[in-house]
């Protein structure tokens, strides 16, 4: 940290005294990233990633410069945004909006000023805002999910739901979902919110298992929900008669359905590796003016044990 | 008021025993609730899982009490606890390849968890009272600090524990005597403890009269400085305690662990009838308070009482609620 505001602060004396020396120097292009801070699993890895990937090009493209600010709700990243264009006069931005909502005005702005501005997986509210769009594919993850129970219990089943953190993205997924399963025989019991959480996951599994004597499926939404509801359906001695399903592609659950023999025998891609090539594409474009504008969607298929190798990351903390 | 305090609390006693109904009626009215909405509200599992769960907060709440009670304040227990969690799992992790997979790791674990607590908990203590910082300021610095350091060591991620080492620990959690789970028999001794340490010793009267008027204790001959720093002190370590029955219950500890368990055990603090402003506190009744925040989570998850989107506003509601039917009944 400290080493890094002191590299900051070198980089703009560095840049005065340039300045001074000679118009002609050539600018170091400077790219801002926003990214929502360590809240839940998920973003754990997605500031995993972020680092490793700035720590990368920072060796790979000396002549970049890279601000990360990580903002714990949307009203800080709001002022992290106004910071990196104000202060730092950033020429690229790359934002992982926090909400939709609070977040679009500002970013326009920062575009009108003419910074290149890459949004990553949360849309804005409005279209054509960003020159890039870097995202998974949200409403492919509910219906994803709802496949996984149709094919499983093609006659028909209970099954239970988690929610996540009330956000854009979590409406999104539960609307596909429930849309891709209207018409068939699963029935979907109730739905509460577990916030992605383990603790939580955990606390709402018991309940359920104490309120319905018949489950069929659990979609915990996300991977950490559901290691917490695998807890609650082993001490319940359910496992063998309950599917459980998460998303998101943790490390340690993509493992064990590599591995087999746990009672969660999928997953749904979605990682926090989406932030690569979002700063990938954004550093070409600003390193040799490759045209990279429009959106670039990445799948979010069903891992199963046969091709959860290509999703394993053993390294990454999440 | 502040100068009667230290006769007003021998009195306490026998009014609190009368004027406790408060957060007893609450507790009542919503196990009538639950089990009114689903008859399997009141299964001995049901029972089981809602105690057993509480206990982690329960804990907390005990320590809790006499940090309030001395009139300070600490929001750095969720933060606290998942750095304890973090590090615990670590120590375990990093002892295993000498020790193997059995008691000796666990409890060397163990070991450095309640260590780390009674550090975290004196470190709170010598900053507000030998620092002389507001408590709610330098709890809120710790609160941050704790939880970073976690963040920062698990990379962003969790922390695991190994697969060997959670079927040896899995039994603190989900284990019992005679059908009562030993998460809820640690609850149960940590709060009879903390029940006779403030109410019927003299350690407790010293914290009463502190949050009562600090200043006529001190001129009381009351070491103020010691025992402010030790209240701190058994928060962490309370923390520490419940961190202990936290970590077996799912093996990892990530950067949302513990969170908003400080506002969890206010409330509970304040529920059961212990003033926020310190000067009088009951153990007894903080436990019921966690208890009426997990009965309220639970009756909502077992039923469709009120939309997922309103889960909030129930449990606010019945929170100010309870604190108003224990004010009604306490003569100020």
């Amino acid at each position: 940290m400290k080493r890094r505001a002191f590299s900051i602060a070198a980089g703009a004396i560095l840049a005065g005294v340039l300045g001074f020396a000679g118009p002609a120097a050539a600018e170091k292009v400077k790219i801002g990233i926003s990214i929502p801070a360590a809240t839940h699993g998920w973003t754990g890895g997605l500031n995993y990633q972020t680092n490793r990937t700035v720590d990368a090009m920072r060796k790979a493209f000396p002549d970049v410069e890279f601000i990360v600010a990580a903002a714990s709700d949307p009203n800080k990243q709001v002022n992290d945004v106004e910071d990196l264009v104000a202060t730092h006069r950033i020429n690229a931005l790359v934002i992982l909006p926090f909400e939709s909502e609070p977040l679009t005005e500002p970013v326009k702005q920062v575009r009108k000023q003419g910074v290149f501005v890459t949004v990553v997986d949360r849309g804005l509210s409005e279209p054509g805002i960003e020159n890039l769009y870097v995202g998974g594919n949200n409403p492919q993850y509910g219906v994803v999910a709802a496949e996984y129970f149709k094919r499983k219990f093609p006659n028909g089943a209970s099954i239970v739901v988690m929610r996540g953190i009330p956000t854009a993205i979590d409406n999104i997924r539960i609307e596909a979902f429930q849309k891709a399963l209207a018409g068939t025989k699963i029935k979907v019991l109730d739905m509460q919110y577990a916030n992605w959480n383990p603790d939580k996951g955990f606390q709402v599994m018991q309940d359920y298992l104490q309120r319905f004597s018949a489950i069929d499926g659990v979609w915990a939404g996300d991977d950490d929900a559901a290691l917490g509801a695998l807890e609650a359906i082993k001490q319940a001695g359910r496992q063998d008669k309950i599917a459980l399903l998460g998303g998101s592609g943790m490390n340690r659950v993509v493992k064990a359905v590599m591995d087999g023999g746990s009672p969660i025998d999928a997953d749904i891609f979605y990682p926090p590796t989406i932030i690569i090539p979002a700063i990938g594409l954004t550093v070409l474009r600003s390193t040799t003016q490759a045209p990279v504008q429009g959106r670039y969607v990445l799948d979010s298929p069903l891992i199963t044990k046969e091709n959860a190798g290509d999703y394993y990351f053993a390294a990454s903390p999440y | 008021m502040s100068d009667t305090a230290l006769v007003v609390r021998e009195r306490a006693g026998l009014r609190g025993a009368l004027g406790a109904a408060g957060p007893l009626v609450a507790l009542l009215a919503l196990v009538l609730l639950g089990a009114a909405v689903n008859p399997a509200f009141l299964g001995p599992d049901n029972i089981s899982n809602v105690l057993t769960r509480s206990a982690i907060v329960g804990i907390i709440a005990v320590g809790t009490t006499f940090v309030i009670t001395a009139g300070g304040l600490d929001l750095s227990v969720g933060s606290m606890s998942a750095l304890i969690a973090g590090l615990m799992i670590l120590a375990m992790n990093t002892l295993l390849p000498f020790l193997g997979a059995g008691w000796t790791t666990v409890l060397l674990g163990m070991g450095a968890a309640l260590l780390l607590g009674l550090l975290c908990g004196g470190l709170n203590g010598l900053l507000v009272v030998k620092g002389g910082v507001d408590a709610f300021i330098a709890t809120l610095g710790t609160m941050g600090v704790f939880r970073s350091v976690l963040t920062w060591v698990a990379n962003g991620g969790s922390i695991s524990l190994d697969f060997g080492l959670r079927s040896v620990a899995r039994p603190i959690y989900y284990g019992g005597v005679f059908g009562v789970s030993f998460p809820l028999l640690a609850l149960l001794a940590v709060s009879v403890l903390g029940e006779v340490a403030l109410r019927r010793m003299r350690f407790g009267r010293h914290v009463a009269a502190i949050g009562s008027n600090r200043e006529v204790a001190r001129y009381s001959a009351v070491r103020v400085d010691r025992v402010r720093v030790l209240t701190y002190v058994i928060q962490g370590v309370c923390v520490a305690l419940a961190t202990l029955i936290y970590v077996p219950r799912l093996g990892a500890a990530t950067p949302a662990t513990g969170l908003m368990w400080e506002l969890e055990a206010i409330a509970a603090v304040v529920i059961g009838g212990t003033a926020l402003n310190g000067g009088f506190g009951r153990v007894w009744g903080s436990v019921v308070g966690v208890l009426i925040l997990g009965l309220i989570q639970n009756i909502l998850n077992l039923s469709n009482l009120v939309s997922p989107y309103l889960n909030g506003a129930f449990q606010g509601a019945i929170i100010i609620i309870a604190v108003v039917l224990q004010q009604r009944r306490k003569p100020r």
